[in-house]
C-alpha cells in the first residue's frame, strides 16, 4: 500500500507545481497587460478614455454619405468594375507565382525531404528574408526603377508571397508521411519525381487551403499598393477617400465591391477544397461502407 | 435495465443497423460479432448517442435515452462509458489526467480548463489505476505508453465515470495476443466485480465464447444470432460471418492456447496459397 501511497504523493506533487506555475504566469499575464496598456496609452497623442467612443464616427459618416446616395451605387460598381479587375489580376498572377516558388522552396526546407540536407538552414533563411520584407517597400522600390504599374505591384506581392506561403507549406510538409516517399524510393524514383508523386498528393488540399487564404490577404495587398501607384482599385479608393467630401458613396462601392470578392474568393475557396479532399460527389457513393 | 427495440440506422438507402431488438435484463457481459460492416460499432454508438438512430428507441431503466438532448444527453453519457478500438486517449496529456476526463461530466467547464481537479477524485483516479496495474505511469504522457497500456488507461476513464454501462467497440483488436488477454479479463473483472453491464464489439469468435456470458451475432445490420456461447457452433458463426466450409475458427484466433491446437489443424488440412 505504501507504493500507491507514494504514487499518490508524486502525482499530487506534481499537480501542486503545475498550478503553482500557471497561477504565476497568469499574475505576470495580467500584470504585463496592464502595465503595458498604460505606457502604450501615455504616449498617445490623445488617450484610448477620450477618444475611443469616436471611434465609429468615420464610418458613421462614409455611411450616412453613402445612404442617400444608393441609387448612384450601380454606375459606381460599373466604373471600378475594370480597377477591380485589375486589382485581382494582380493578387491571382503574383499568388500563382508565389505559390510555385514557395513549394519548391518549402521542399527544399523541410527535414527528411530536402534535396541537399546541408542547406535546410540556408533555405529556411531565404524564406525568412522573403517574409521579413514587406510588399510595400518592395513595390516602391520596383515602380522608382520601373515606373508605376501592375508589373512591380505583381512582383513585389509574389515575392512576400513566396516567403509567407514557404513556411507554412513547410510545416505541411512536416506533418506528412514518409512511408510514401519511401515507397518511391525503393523503386528507384528521382527527387523530383518522388516529390511530385509522394509528397504532393498528401499536401495538396493543406497547400489549396493556405493558398486561397493567401489569395484573400493578397487581394487586400494590391488594393493598398495602389494608395502607391500601382493602379487597380486602390488607387481609385485613395482618390474617394482623399478628396474628401462627396465622395464616400464611391469609398463606400469600393468596400462593398472588395468583401464581395473576399466573400466569394472564401465560397469558391472551400468549395474547391472540398472536392480535393474528399473527390466529387458522384464518387462518393458506397464508398460508405 | 436496457431494452433496444426496432432500433434503425439508414445512411442514404444503405442500413448499417436494421430493425434490431435486444434486451438484457440484469448485469451481464454481452459480446457482439460479426464481420466488418455488419453495424457492430454504428450500434454500440448509438447507445452512447455518438449517433442518432433513424427509427427506434433505446430505454434504460425505463428513460428513453434517444429523446435526450443537450445537458440530459450528456450525463446520459456520462453513465455509458465508451471504450474504443483506438483508445481515443488524449496523447499529449498524463495518464491520469486522461482518466479524470471521466469525470468531466461533474465538474463545471472553467475549472477542468484549467485542470482543476479536487484532490479526492485524483487520487480515485491513481486507485483505478493501481487496480489496473499501470499506476507507475500516472505522470507519464499517455502517447508514451503501449497500445494495450494504452487501452487499460481507457478503461480507467471509464471507471472513472462510475458508468451503469460499458460499452467495448472492438477493444483488443489494435492488441497483441498478451495484451488483448489482460484487457478482456480486466474488462471480465469489472464485469464479475463492479455487477456492471459490459457490451464488447469483438472480432474473434473464441473471444467472445471465452469471456462472455451472452453472444449476439449480428450480419448486414440484423440480429442473426442471440443466446449463449455454447449454442454458437460452427455452424452458426458460418452463418453469421456469411463463410462456406473452409471457415475454421482456429485460423483467425488470437488466443494464446488456441495456438498449439491451430498449428495442430493447420498442418492437417493445409490450403496451398494461389497467387493471382
Amino acid at each position: 500500500m505504501s507504493n500507491i501511497e507514494h504514487i499518490n504523493q508524486t502525482y499530487m506533487d506534481m499537480v501542486r507545481r503545475k498550478r503553482l506555475y500557471g497561477g504565476i504566469m497568469l499574475a505576470v499575464f495580467v500584470a504585463l497587460m496592464l502595465a503595458g496598456f498604460r505606457t502604450a496609452d501615455a504616449r498617445n497623442a490623445g488617450s484610448f478614455i477620450d477618444g475611443w467612443h469616436r471611434f465609429f464616427d468615420f464610418p458613421g459618416e462614409v455611411l450616412g454619405e453613402a445612404a442617400g446616395k444608393l441609387v448612384e451605387f450601380p454606375a459606381h460598381f460599373a466604373q471600378y468594375a475594370p480597377s477591380l479587375l485589375e486589382t485581382i489580376n494582380i493578387a491571382a498572377a503574383s499568388t500563382l507565382l508565389g505559390a510555385l516558388g514557395a513549394v519548391i522552396l518549402s521542399l527544399l526546407a523541410t527535414r527528411g525531404m530536402a534535396r541537399w540536407p546541408r542547406l535546410i538552414p540556408v533555405f529556411r533563411r531565404v524564406l525568412d528574408i522573403m517574409r521579413a520584407m514587406p510588399e510595400i517597400v518592395i513595390a516602391l522600390v520596383l515602380i522608382f526603377v520601373l515606373g508605376g504599374g501592375p508589373v512591380p505591384a505583381m512582383i513585389a506581392i509574389a515575392f512576400h508571397t513566396v516567403g509567407a506561403l514557404g513556411k507554412l507549406f513547410s510545416e505541411v510538409n512536416e506533418n506528412a508521411s514518409l512511408k510514401p516517399v519511401e515507397g518511391l524510393t525503393s523503386v528507384g524514383a528521382s527527387w523530383t519525381q518522388r516529390m511530385v508523386l509522394g509528397v504532393i498528393p498528401q499536401v495538396a488540399p493543406n497547400y489549396l487551403s493556405y493558398a486561397l487564404l493567401r489569395f484573400e490577404i493578397n487581394i487586400r495587398a494590391s488594393a493598398i499598393l495602389g494608395f502607391v501607384g500601382a493602379g487597380g482599385i486602390g488607387y481609385e479608393l485613395k482618390n474617394a477617400m482623399t478628396w474628401g467630401k462627396g465622395q464616400y458613396d464611391e469609398a463606400a462601392a469600393i468596400f462593398l465591391m472588395l468583401f464581395v470578392t473576399i466573400v466569394v474568393v472564401d465560397q469558391l475557396s472551400s468549395i474547391l477544397r472540398d472536392r480535393l479532399t474528399h473527390g466529387k460527389k458522384s464518387n462518393m457513393i458506397g464508398a460508405q461502407a | 435495465m436496457l431494452q433496444i427495440t426496432n432500433l434503425t440506422k439508414a445512411f442514404g438507402d444503405k442500413r448499417a443497423v436494421d430493425n434490431v431488438t435486444i434486451s438484457a435484463e440484469r448485469p451481464c457481459m454481452i459480446g457482439i460479432i460479426g464481420a466488418s460492416g455488419a453495424g457492430k460499432s454504428t450500434l454500440l454508438r448509438m447507445v452512447n448517442r455518438l449517433a442518432d438512430p433513424t427509427e427506434g428507441q433505446i430505454l434504460f431503466q425505463d428513460k428513453n435515452v434517444t429523446r435526450l438532448s443537450g445537458a440530459a444527453k450528456r450525463e446520459w453519457q456520462s453513465q455509458c462509458a465508451m471504450i474504443f478500438q483506438q483508445f481515443n486517449l488524449v496523447p499529449r496529456m498524463d495518464v491520469a489526467s486522461n482518466v479524470l476526463h471521466g469525470t468531466l461530466n461533474r465538474h463545471s467547464t472553467l475549472s477542468t480548463l484549467f485542470n482543476l481537479f479536487p484532490q479526492a477524485d485524483i487520487h480515485r483516479a491513481i486507485e483505478i489505476l493501481e487496480r489496473l496495474g499501470i499506476a507507475e505511469h500516472a505522470a507519464k504522457r499517455a502517447e508514451a505508453l503501449s497500445g494495450g497500456q494504452q487501452q487499460r488507461v481507457a478503461i480507467a476513464r471509464a471507471l472513472m465515470q462510475d458508468p451503469s454501462i460499458i460499452l467495448a467497440d472492438e477493444p483488443i483488436a489494435s492488441l497483441d495476443p498478451m495484451n488483448a488477454q489482460i484487457v478482456m479479463q480486466t474488462l471480465r473483472r469489472i464485469h464479475d466485480e463492479d455487477g456492471r453491464l459490459v457490451i464488447a464489439n469483438l472480432h474473434t469468435l473464441d473471444t467472445a465464447r471465452r469471456y462472455c456470458d451472452r453472444v449476439i451475432g449480428m450480419r448486414a445490420g440484423r440480429v442473426v444470432f442471440d443466446g449463449t456461447p455454447e449454442q454458437l457452433t460452427a455452424g452458426v458463426a458460418r452463418d453469421i460471418y456469411g463463410a462456406d466450409d473452409t471457415f475454421s475458427e482456429a485460423a483467425t484466433s488470437t488466443e494464446l492456447g488456441v495456438l498449439d491446437a491451430a498449428t495442430q489443424a493447420a498442418s492437417d488440412e493445409r490450403t496451398p496459397l494461389y497467387l493471382p
